[in-house]
């Protein structure tokens, strides 16, 4: 194990921090693309030196990044089929900006807004970008206005997979954050099947590579929708596995923690003694399938810790039972936010656990959450944290 | 030759420093100053105007002589000091904190 890469997503650029398998010491790059908001970005499994981007801006629109070198370097992927893969002056094209419904999968109806009624769909930015397990070059990414779109060639084009926007579409609506695809699960034993998470739709599943998708929220119940217990309309805000476990999966909802033992047909609430099981992010030890970890917010309206402490919370038995991570936490007065896509586990033995918040400090775990230092503590606010594990 | 000048964050993503400077056939209006722009930094096809609409994306201005032409018809020609680089087309970000 020589170490690890964490990939640090801000509203002001990206930062990477790397460091070696013992996670004392670390470098920080950074700000890569300063100045614009970085959702997210992620590293192959495949060509760990591979790493995807999602930078966008509410003035300028979606970019794709990527580096083949392990972030040393970045540069657009895309480029017109047929035409020179940059302009005489050797500039990247940008085509793998372009992210348009397919309209002719699937008609692009309307989604319901805010107030009840129907708003068209708009495309406003890549949420996650979530690469193959197997193919460095497939890459898929979930979108706001909600859709998954994929691109079989290293980011360079993208197309939609529309039958998603058939499982009830119309009755989607925009979370506070907006109508994001913010999760991908690749199952790593079947790669026709994929569990995604919508803002707020709820999650969904398909078996066949993306051709046709099953609402999975049986068990949800959300009461600040009209229909609580409703097929669709259910605000999910994470849902996490364990790719030894992959019919085992574990959900952050607006409110409640949740698992299901059979891929989604059924969940069950497993929030146990929780101080508050409102939340965002979650996710699933390395090499314990049944050990999870959350960090609970105070509530929907009041998005900080409970009383200013800043606490993991960690359940070995796969919910209900938790015990509260404090050690090297801040514990008074703070009333910082960790958002969905801001935990990540790295694969060492002594598994790491990652998380960054709004406050700008990404906090790393090397002994599975018994002990946390802060690696930075005056980033932007942190809106995303992917680990890589490098051999 | 036609000047623009793009806002920070498009130069730093064209790479380009200072003003652009752009050959474009008469008649010169903004519709072809931003087929000009794009061909010559085809990583900035999506940023001034979207991809599939072309419509202005909501955030910027499109300003000329200290006038503000953002509703103006595409192919309205552009006044000669435009067109002959006395002036420069200015692309501009609506200004906001944080």
């Amino acid at each position: 194990m020589s170490g690890v890469r964490v990939l640090v997503g801000t509203r002001k650029g990206a930062f990477l921090l790397t460091s070696d398998g013992k996670r004392q010491k670390w470098d920080v790059s950074g700000p890569h693309f300063a100045g614009w908001e970085i959702y997210h970005m992620k590293g192959s499994p495949v060509d760990p030196n591979r790493i995807f981007v999602s930078q966008t801006s509410s003035w300028f629109g979606q970019v794709i990044q990527r580096s083949d070198d392990g972030g040393k370097t970045w540069f657009q992927p895309g480029t017109p089929a047929g035409e020179p893969t940059t302009t005489p002056d050797g500039m990247p094209k940008g085509e793998s900006n372009k992210f348009v419904y397919d309209t002719t999968g699937a008609p692009l109806t309307t989604h319901q807004w805010y107030d009840g009624t129907q708003h068209p769909w708009e495309f406003k930015r890549v949420w996650h970008v979530e690469p193959c397990t197997k193919n460095p070059d497939h890459v898929y990414a979930g979108v706001e206005d909600a859709a998954l779109f994929e691109s079989r060639n290293g980011g360079q084009t993208w197309q939609e997979l529309p039958s998603l926007r058939l499982a009830e579409g119309s009755k989607w609506a925009p979370g506070a954050g907006g109508m994001g695809l913010h999760t991908i699960l690749l199952d790593p034993n079947d790669t026709k099947r994929i569990f995604i998470a919508i803002s707020s739709a709820g999650a969904f599943r398909t078996i066949d590579g993306g051709k046709s998708w099953k609402p999975i929220n049986k068990g949800l119940h959300s009461q600040y929708i009209p229909d609580p217990d409703a097929e669709v309309g259910h605000c999910v805000h994470r849902i996490a596995m364990h790719p030894k476990k992959p019919n085992t999966l574990f959900m952050q909802k607006h409110w409640d923690v949740l698992r299901t033992d059979n891929a989604g047909d059924q969940w069950r609430e497993v929030s146990g003694n929780l101080p508050t099981d409102f939340g965002f992010c979650i996710d699933v030890h390395a090499h314990e399938p049944e050990t999870i970890y959350v960090v609970p917010i105070k509530s929907d309206s009041e998005h900080f810790p409970l009383e200013g402490k800043l606490r993991v919370f960690r359940s070995k038995t796969g919910g209900n039972e938790w015990e509260a991570l404090t050690k090297g936490l801040p514990q008074a007065n703070c009333y910082v936010n960790v958002l969905r896509d801001a935990m990540c586990v790295d694969q060492v033995d002594d598994c790491g656990i990652y998380f960054g918040t709004t406050g700008g400090q990404v906090y790393c775990s090397p002994n599975g959450g018994g002990s946390w230092t802060p690696i930075v503590e005056h980033l932007p606010a942190v809106l995303s944290v992917e680990v890589q594990t490098l051999k | 030759m036609i000047r623009v000048v793009l806002p920070h964050h498009l130069r730093t993503l064209a790479r380009v420093d200072g003003d652009v400077e752009l050959d474009v056939a008469a008649p010169v209006s903004i519709g072809a100053i931003l087929d000009a722009v794009e061909a010559r930094f085809p990583m900035l096809r999506g940023t001034i105007r979207e991809h599939e609409t072309g419509k202005r994306r909501p955030l910027l201005r499109f300003y000329v002589c200290e006038e503000d032409w953002s509703y103006e018809a595409l192919d309205k020609e552009l006044p000669t000091v435009i067109a002959e680089g006395m002036e420069p087309f200015f692309i501009i970000g609506s200004i906001a904190g944080g």
